[in-house]
């Protein structure tokens, strides 16, 4: 082989230990969708169900500087210390999936500031359907859409929809008001999410998210035999 | 060598800096900048002073970074001078915040043994410095870059916020070109000028000073609102 081919002293420039996979540490869950979908509710939701069994943390994005932290924060999900605000400087897409830097820094923030951490939820600003997280700051993402939003919402499709670890159609109790059909909307994620799970939910009915809850213990559980 | 200074300006390096304003959303608030004009005169103070200032230090934190010794204690100093340079908290912070950043991507994208020689929070001028030395570039591209770097960030967010027209920011930027040019060449200049240094240096006090009490005053206010779209 020329010596260019030789691969013995080779490093790759792209195997990065933050990455994706390999990364330790806490494991990272993105909660991406629209405006008003649910994402605050379900960070909530899991805080609740889940914070007395694991040790977790909150990471919000808003357009302003705290309203959904102010949120958490109020219904006492969580202690102030474990929950942090970044700004997105008017665009939250760029912060998730573009130049996660300020997200990266909160993430860092958290871990260092909380050594034990296994669990961090970071809520993405409400934003639109083409909107995802940058693998290099989530290790896995919840896109939460809502019912209210009509039932042809799975069906427009965008990497949110298609493309997100776990579908979540929230608030199905507003269905019969809104003329939403829960079958479309099932059977429309499932036909363009190629065997990734879609959950219905409503919060309202179960404010313990039990079903999202199971499937992040289930997360939890894989990436721990992946490093075991 | 173009590129890697094409690359280093070039916004979309994630290295965090489309979180910051660089002054301008206060600077907006206060009714300072409201159009095209005012934008330009605001983005001219703020190249003159603190583009001026971290051109210098970009500079010589380049220049710092080249040699091997006495590497850290070169800019351990140039992190202090640009603390003095600073005398806004926020600033600093916001300084420091996008150093950080820089120093995530710039570690990465062109590994180099200097990296561990900055503290780990470095104003954003030293980060910058060192990554141009470890993209093969020299100080006076390391001015050039900080001094383009000081008005891009605020047109940018001067867009977003008052909606304007994004031919017409291109055009503003556009018009200052020579200035940022004179800005980057004069702040290389000063960096490597002084008197016959005594451990191979040339001194700090040569370093560009300029600062802006507006700037600094605009940061303070905004540190302190809750309604704000970036963090500086
Ligand atoms: N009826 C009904 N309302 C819900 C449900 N889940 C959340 N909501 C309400 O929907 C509204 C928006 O919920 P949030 O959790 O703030 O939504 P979000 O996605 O975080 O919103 P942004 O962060 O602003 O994008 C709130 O008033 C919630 O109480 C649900 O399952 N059913
Ligand atoms: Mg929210």
């Amino acid at each position: 082989m020329p010596p260019d081919h030789l691969l013995d002293d080779y490093v790759d420039p792209y195997d990065d230990p933050a990455a994706r996979g390999h990364r330790h540490g806490p494991l990272r869950v993105g909660l991406g969708g629209p405006v008003g979908s649910g994402k605050t509710a379900l960070a909530a939701a899991l805080c609740r169900t889940l914070g007395a069994e694991l040790d977790l943390a909150v990471v919000t994005n808003d357009i302003y500087t705290t309203e959904d932290a102010d949120f958490l924060r109020r219904n006492a999900v969580l202690p102030d210390d474990r929950i942090e605000a970044v700004q997105t400087g008017c665009c939250p897409h760029t912060a998730i999936r573009d130049d996660i830097t300020a997200n990266l820094d909160a993430v860092e923030l958290l871990e260092s500031r909380h050594p034990g951490l296994e669990l961090v939820l970071v809520e993405s600003g409400g934003d639109n359907l083409t909107a995802s997280f940058s693998y290099g700051l989530v290790d896995v993402q919840i896109f939460v859409v809502d019912v209210a939003g009509g039932d042809k919402v799975p069906r427009k499709g965008g990497p949110g929809v298609t493309a997100s670890d776990l579908l979540v159609v929230n608030k199905t109790d507003l269905a019969p008001l809104v003329g939403a059909d829960l079958d479309v909307m099932r059977r429309d994620a499932g036909a363009v999410r190629a065997g990734k799970p879609t959950l219905l939910i409503s919060l309202r009915e179960d404010p313990a998210a039990t079903e999202v809850a199971g499937w992040v213990r289930q997360q939890l559980r894989s990436r721990a035999a992946q490093h075991a | 060598m173009t590129a890697a200074l094409l690359t280093l300006a070039d916004s979309r390096l994630p290295a965090g800096g489309h979180t910051h304003s660089g002054g301008v959303e206060q600077a907006i608030a206060a009714g300072i900048v409201h159009d095209p004009r005012s934008l330009e005169v605001f983005l001219r103070r703020r190249l003159t002073t603190a583009g001026s200032t971290a051109a210098g230090l970009a500079a010589a934190a380049c220049r710092a970074a080249g040699r091997d010794e006495p590497r850290r204690a070169s800019l351990a100093r140039l992190d202090a001078e640009a603390d003095a340079r600073t005398p806004s908290p926020a600033l600093r912070q916001a300084s420091r915040q996008q150093g950080r950043g820089l120093v995530r991507v710039g570690r990465r994208a062109w590994p180099t043994a200097a990296w561990d020689d900055l503290p780990p929070h470095p104003h954003h001028p030293l980060a910058l410095g060192v990554a141009a030395a470890a993209a093969g570039l020299g100080p006076a591209d390391a001015a050039q870059a900080a001094a383009y770097l000081s008005i891009t960030g605020s047109a940018t967010a001067a867009q977003r916020l008052l909606a304007m027209d994004p031919i017409t920011v291109a055009t503003v930027t556009a018009r200052l070109a020579a200035e940022v040019d004179a800005v980057g060449a004069g702040a290389d200049q000063a960096a490597a000028g002084g008197p016959a240094p005594t451990d191979g240096e040339p001194g700090p006090a040569w370093l560009p000073a300029g600062t802006d009490p507006l700037l600094d005053l605009l940061a303070e206010v905004h540190a302190d609102r809750d309604d704000r779209y970036f963090a500086s």
